[in-house]
Order: C-alpha cells, then sequence, then structure tokens
C-alpha cells in the first residue's frame, strides 16, 4: 500500500555550515524524491487538506499530477488558486493546515503537501508559462499593499479583466515577503521576485514608494484617479514594545526594525550600506516566526542567541519546522522566562535583560495556558543586544486619512465575511483586518475580497 | 525613477537638488520630509523637503555630506536619477492645521542651525504668505557655512545671523541671539521653532524655556522605513514613547528628552565608520 512509503525527507543545509551563512536552510525535493512523496498521497473523496487551506488548493489533484510525472499541469492546478506556490511550499504552516488535516497523519506522517508545492512551483519557474488570454474590461481598482493580501486579490482581478494597480510604500514590492521573512526562509531574487513578476506578467500594475495617506489618500485616488474600488490589503507593520523600563536604551531593538535592515535593506551583504547591530550576544524577546527569524538571522551575524519567552516550548507559535531549524542551529531557549526591565551601562547601551521566571497557570482564551511571575525570581540575562518581537498592529495611517473607515478596538479595520469596510466600494484583507496572521490566510481574505469587488462592481 | 533637475552647492559639504517627484511635491506641505534612497545598494536616507512645486512636479532637498550614503546623493549630477524617493513623511507643521483666528495672533521666531536652515524656509514662507510675523535667526560656525540668507531674506520680516567666530553677524551661539533679541531688544514672540543639530536644539530649548517662550523641534532621528514600521526613531516625549515618522518629526521642545534622542542617534556609530573606511562612491562615475 502506498502509505507504507515514510514520509520523504528533504535535504537541508547542514546546520554547523548554514549558521554562517544567508543560503536557503532547505533544498527541497527533485523529481524523484517528489514522485515518491506524491505516491503516498490516498487521493481522499472527501479531501480535508482541501477544506483546511485558506486558499482552497486543489491538492490531491496537483498531486496526482505530480505523481503522474506532468508538474507543468500539476503547476496549472495550483495556479487556479495561488499566484504564491514557491513562497506558500516554504512559510505556511502546514502542520496546522493542510498536513494537519491529512489523514495519513492520523498513524503516521502527513504527506509533505507543503514541500510538494515548493517542487512544484520551483521546478516549472523555467518552463514557459501557459499564456492565457484576458479580456481586459477597462475598470480601474487600486490594491493598496503588495504582500500576500494585495498580491492574491490583484491577480484574481486581473484574470477577470480588471485593470489593476497595486501601490506600495516601501521601494520593493512583497510586504512582508520581502522585508519581514529572511533570505534563509525566502529567497528573493530567485524565488520571490519571480512570482511578484508573475503578478505583472497578468497586466498588474505595481507603483512603488506611494505611501496611502500621505502620498496620496483614498479619497483621491477615487475621486481624482479614476479607480472605482480600493482594496486594503496593508498587513500590520507597526512594531509592539513591552514598555518596560529601558526599552529605548541604545541597542533595543523592534524586530521589524532588524529584519528590515537586513532583508529590504540587505545589511547582511557588504556591498550594501544600511547598517545592522547584532553585537557577541543577542536575546529575542517572543516566541512566534518573527522572533526565529530574528534570532536566527543574529545568529548568522555572528551573535550568541537567546530566545526569551514566556511560556513553554509547547505554546511556541512559531511553525514546528523554524522552531525545530533553530534548535539545530544552536539558538539557546529560555523558557518561561519574561523581560521586566532593560539594563544599561553609563553610555545608554544595554548591559543586562532583567527577567522574572514565570510558571503556567489556567489556559487563557486563546486556549494556551497563560503564564504567571514566580515571586522573587528575578534575574539577569548579560546581553548586547534585544530585540522585541512581540507582535505587531496595523498601521493607521489609512483609517486616520480616510473618511467613513471605522477600525476596532485594536486598530484593525472593520470588514465584514467578504472584505466589504464600512465604506462604500472600499474592501480590506489580511493582517490590516485580523491582525498580525499568516501569509497564506492574507492570500485567502485577498481573493475573497477580489470576488465581493467584482461582484460590486458588476452591480454598480 | 526621480530624475535630479537642478544641483547647486551651498557650501563644500551642502547640497541643494531640485528633483522629480511629482506625487511627493503636490501633497508635501511645511514641516514633512521624504526619503531618497539613491540607488540599489544604498539606505534610505530621510531628508527634509526644503521647498515644493507641485506645477514643475518637483522638490527640492538639501543634503549635507556626513557619511557614505550622503556622499553618494550630493555626488549625483543633474540629469541623474535617484531610485527612489518616498513622501511626504510626517505630520505638517502646526501651524498648517491652525484655524485663521488663532493664526493671527501669532508671532514667530524660528531658529536655525546649519542645514537644518533648509527645512525653516518652506515653514516662514508659508506663514509669511499667510501675513503671519516670522523672524528668523540663522546660525553655523563660520560665515562660509551659512546657507539660505537671501531665500530667507525674502520669506521673513527680520532675519538674523549669528556665527560662532563672528565672522558675520552676532558673535555667537543663536541662543545667546535668541536672549538678546527677547531680552534686551524685547522682542515678542508667541512661539519658537528650532531646527539644526540636536544638541543645538536641546539647548535652545532650555533658552527658550529660560525665557517663556513655547518652542517646538524637529527631530533627525534615525529611520529606515519611515512609516511608523520600524521603531528607529523612538523618542521620549514627556515621558511617552513617540515615533518621530509619524507622530513627528516636529514636538514639544520642553518634553522631548534630548539626551536620549542624541545616544539614540549615534547608535550605528561604529558600524557606519567602518563602512565609510570601506565606501568608494560610485555614484555619478564612468557614466
Amino acid at each position: 500500500m502506498a502509505n507504507r512509503i515514510p514520509r520523504v525527507p528533504v535535504r537541508e543545509q547542514d546546520p554547523k555550515v548554514r549558521a554562517t551563512n544567508f543560503e536557503e536552510v532547505c533544498f527541497g525535493y527533485n523529481q524523484e524524491e517528489a514522485l515518491l512523496e506524491a505516491s503516498r498521497c490516498l487521493n481522499c473523496r472527501n479531501p480535508r487538506c482541501v477544506t483546511a487551506c485558506p486558499v482552497g488548493l486543489q491538492i490531491p489533484r496537483f498531486i496526482a499530477q505530480v505523481a503522474a510525472g506532468d508538474i507543468a499541469a500539476a503547476a496549472a492546478v495550483i495556479a487556479e488558486d495561488s499566484s504564491l506556490p514557491a513562497v506558500c511550499g516554504r512559510v505556511c504552516p502546514q502542520e496546522t493546515q493542510c498536513e494537519g488535516s491529512c489523514i495519513l497523519g492520523v498513524k503516521g506522517e502527513p504527506v509533505a503537501i507543503g514541500k510538494l508545492e515548493r517542487f512544484v512551483a520551483d521546478y516549472s519557474r523555467d518552463l514557459e508559462p501557459a499564456k492565457k488570454e484576458i479580456v481586459t474590461n477597462g475598470r480601474k481598482v487600486a490594491v493598496i499593499g503588495s504582500g500576500p493580501a494585495g498580491l492574491a486579490c490583484a491577480s484574481d482581478l486581473a484574470k477577470w479583466g480588471y485593470d489593476v494597480t497595486i501601490f506600495e510604500a516601501l521601494h520593493k514590492a512583497g510586504g512582508v515577503l520581502e522585508y519581514g521573512i529572511p533570505e534563509f526562509r525566502l529567497p528573493k531574487e530567485r524565488v520571490l521576485r519571480h512570482e511578484i513578476n508573475a503578478v505583472r506578467a497578468l497586466g498588474v500594475k505595481i507603483e512603488t514608494n506611494v505611501i496611502v495617506g500621505r502620498t496620496i489618500t483614498i479619497d483621491e485616488l477615487m475621486d481624482r484617479e479614476g479607480f472605482e474600488a480600493v482594496f486594503i490589503g496593508t498587513g500590520a507593520g507597526l512594531p509592539k514594545f513591552m514598555n518596560i523600563p529601558g526599552e529605548n536604551l541604545c541597542g533595543v531593538f523592534s524586530a521589524n526594525e532588524f529584519l528590515t535592515r537586513n532583508n529590504l535593506m540587505k545589511a547582511w551583504r557588504e556591498d550594501y550600506l544600511t547598517p545592522i547591530h547584532a553585537g557577541a550576544k543577542v536575546c529575542v524577546v517572543g516566541g512566534g516566526n518573527v522572533a526565529m527569524d530574528a534570532a536566527r538571522t543574529a545568529l548568522r551575524l555572528g551573535a550568541e542567541v537567546h530566545i526569551v519567552y514566556r511560556r513553554t516550548e509547547a505554546e511556541l507559535p512559531a511553525r514546528r519546522e523554524e522552531v525545530h531549524h533553530a534548535i539545530q542551529e544552536g539558538i539557546i531557549f529560555d523558557m518561561l522566562t519574561n523581560p521586566v526591565e532593560v539594563l544599561g551601562d553609563e553610555r545608554g547601551w544595554v548591559k543586562a535583560l532583567k527577567c522574572i521566571r514565570m510558571e503556567l497557570g489556567e489556559p487563557d482564551e486563546s486556549g494556551r495556558r497563560s503564564p504567571i511571575p514566580i515571586p522573587g525570581s528575578e534575574f539577569e540575562i548579560p546581553t548586547e543586544t534585544v530585540i522585541m518581537a512581540l507582535g505587531t498592529s496595523p498601521n493607521p495611517l489609512i483609517s486616520k486619512t480616510t473618511k467613513g473607515l471605522d477600525i476596532t478596538r485594536r486598530g484593525c479595520l472593520v470588514a465584514d465575511e467578504q472584505g466589504a469596510t464600512t465604506r462604500p466600494g472600499v474592501f480590506a484583507g489580511g493582517d490590516a483586518v485580523t491582525g498580525a496572521a499568516t501569509v497564506i490566510l492574507a492570500m485567502g481574505a485577498g481573493r475573497t475580497a477580489a470576488k465581493a469587488i467584482d461582484a460590486y462592481l458588476k452591480a454598480k | 525613477m526621480y530624475q535630479i533637475l537642478s544641483k547647486e552647492m551651498l557650501t563644500p559639504t551642502i547640497c541643494r537638488m531640485d528633483v522629480k517627484a511629482p506625487r511627493v511635491a503636490v501633497s508635501a506641505q511645511p514641516g514633512q520630509f521624504l526619503i531618497v534612497r539613491p540607488d540599489e545598494q544604498g539606505e534610505r536616507i530621510p531628508l527634509t523637503i526644503s521647498d515644493f512645486d507641485p506645477e514643475r512636479g518637483s522638490v527640492t532637498i538639501v543634503t549635507q555630506q556626513i557619511g557614505a550614503s550622503t556622499a553618494d546623493i550630493n555626488a549625483c549630477e543633474v540629469g541623474e536619477c535617484f531610485s527612489d524617493v518616498v513622501g511626504p513623511l510626517g505630520l505638517p507643521s502646526e501651524f498648517v492645521e491652525m484655524s485663521p483666528g488663532k493664526l493671527a495672533g501669532m508671532r514667530y521666531i524660528f531658529i536655525a542651525g546649519g542645514v537644518g536652515t533648509a527645512p525653516v524656509y518652506p515653514q516662514a514662507k508659508w506663514l509669511h504668505s499667510r501675513g503671519v510675523p516670522v523672524d528668523v535667526i540663522i546660525g553655523a560656525k563660520t560665515k562660509d557655512l551659512l546657507i539660505y540668507k537671501e531665500e530667507m531674506a525674502a520669506v521673513c520680516d527680520n532675519l538674523f545671523i549669528c556665527t560662532d567666530d563672528g565672522s558675520e553677524g552676532f558673535h555667537g551661539m543663536v541662543t545667546a541671539l535668541l536672549e538678546k533679541l527677547v531680552v534686551q531688544d524685547g522682542r515678542k514672540y508667541t512661539q519658537a521653532v528650532a531646527i539644526g543639530p540636536m544638541i543645538m536644539m536641546k539647548f535652545t530649548t532650555l533658552t527658550a524655556k529660560k525665557l517663556g517662550l513655547p518652542i517646538i523641534v524637529s527631530l533627525n532621528t534615525l529611520m529606515v522605513d519611515g512609516t511608523g514600521m520600524c521603531g528607529a526613531c523612538r523618542v521620549s516625549v514627556g515621558g511617552k514613547t513617540r515615533f518621530a515618522c509619524v507622530e513627528g518629526p516636529e514636538f514639544d521642545g520642553y518634553l522631548v528628552d534630548f539626551d536620549e534622542a542624541m545616544r539614540r542617534q549615534g547608535q550605528y556609530k561604529a558600524e557606519e565608520a567602518a563602512a565609510n573606511e570601506k565606501h568608494v562612491c560610485k555614484i555619478g562615475r564612468g557614466k
């Protein structure tokens, strides 16, 4: 029986070697490995993996094509639902979505759906893309933000004939995929650029260096530039701090600053001018993917790195693979530890992180057991740098400068399930609506909003 | 691409350029800034907007060469392009949103230090064109480093010059001149605005406080994106952490923790010194 074959392991760079470079950690499957892994799929009649995928990728259908050796056909199946397969294959939390629902996972290991998706995307990158004739309708839609939500929304609208322009605040398209996720997890030129260019090939225009809310407002886009509908996919870009004493000392950075310097500005490369400071020892506060990315980046810049997290390994919200990779690479995990103060020297630089030990109490509303400080257990971790990776919230620039756009108490845009905001013609989705979540959820929201925009404009 | 339309060296290290950036030119207001990335390898450098022409679609920037990246900007020639110009960033000056009634009661004194003179110009111009009384102090180490004298004279009621070495105008710092104007000459102001090096803004604030004069300062903090994403620009204002890029750059001088701001400004000094040693400016060569 097919499921007797164990899950095909994926080749990776040696942890000792990769801890010193920014090359991609995972090599991915070759065709032989992919075919073998694809043969494990049971092709369920009611595929739970598809239901568990936020964009509803036709997983058994594309895997069947891989198993049959027709990779181009597999790519075509994926392209129906996703414009970023090489990205998703690398950064999706498969263990809680498609692979987490795979029937093979009940008794053994689930099909490596993410790795197969990545293989198909990587393999077909050099193939001539199948040209589909798009009949344009000339109606203009503006998409704000070129991250996962914006790219997914723009792709669908362009396929249906709309004249789509994406406005991006930074100088490069990609949003968090560009500034947030490091090269060793998502290669920028080889993988990301290619998928963004594929979106451009659908006819989508991308205008960088436009900060909607400052450079131009939504009202101006609609009244002056003739956009009939707007999709806001501006993500959650504002860093959170702990509001503890000493947080403005030199050497305390938000993970956003640290990662933006490294990824968008390529500070890790000798030939780029933007500086970055890691030092000999770094404490990263937090336990999500961003914390893992910041920690593993600091490690590659030569630092000894500690992850300081107030719960235990079981509660780490990061992708399991990232935690596994971080441990392999030598990141030190200080669990059940919560910072209470950053201590500085006479020059105003960090010298230590004062923490308190925690224990786990009752589960909170998120279902995770909430940490409680143990009185009198304060201690100091000597460190040169502290990186705060505590999550992010949506940027208020657009909601503050657009009339009729309601936000929640937490600063998220109010939108219904289809993505319609409180302002007619303006739609939103992704982290800007939900608060910080995942690439694939943002893509799903972008696609849902695209459908709603299409319906809105057809009825108009 | 953002083409350089004109270029003029105001001093051996301070350069003025008009740059094509139509979207920025249309939206810019006094008090705001922009970010230039000269080329693919360059940093994103926050610069003040010293003028804007919506019809021509151009903005005027004034850049002092202090490191590798600012050297790259100043090495660009007319006809060449910057990779990126983004803005306007930050909030406009307070007076832009002021009611006509309130504005009519205002009397401004601007204290401009060094390259900080450039961003004072659009503010003085805006107020002067609306009939609001505006005096301006321009200070520099020595006479050769004074910029914008003629331009400023045209957009203010009284222009006062001072140099540290006494080579032109009042002999002494801007703080001494400000005190003289108010105490000795009996000039009355309702609002001071200081723009210049952090240390100068700190001491000007102390002087203004002594004189009982409210003062606004424009903070040139470190920044990466300029949109509130990175927090490199955070400053303590009235004991609260604020982001200079989106909540500033202008703040009530009385409330700013200048010592912390100065320390934070120097955070990458070691890295920058190392980069300067290695850096060979590649812009404008062999083109």
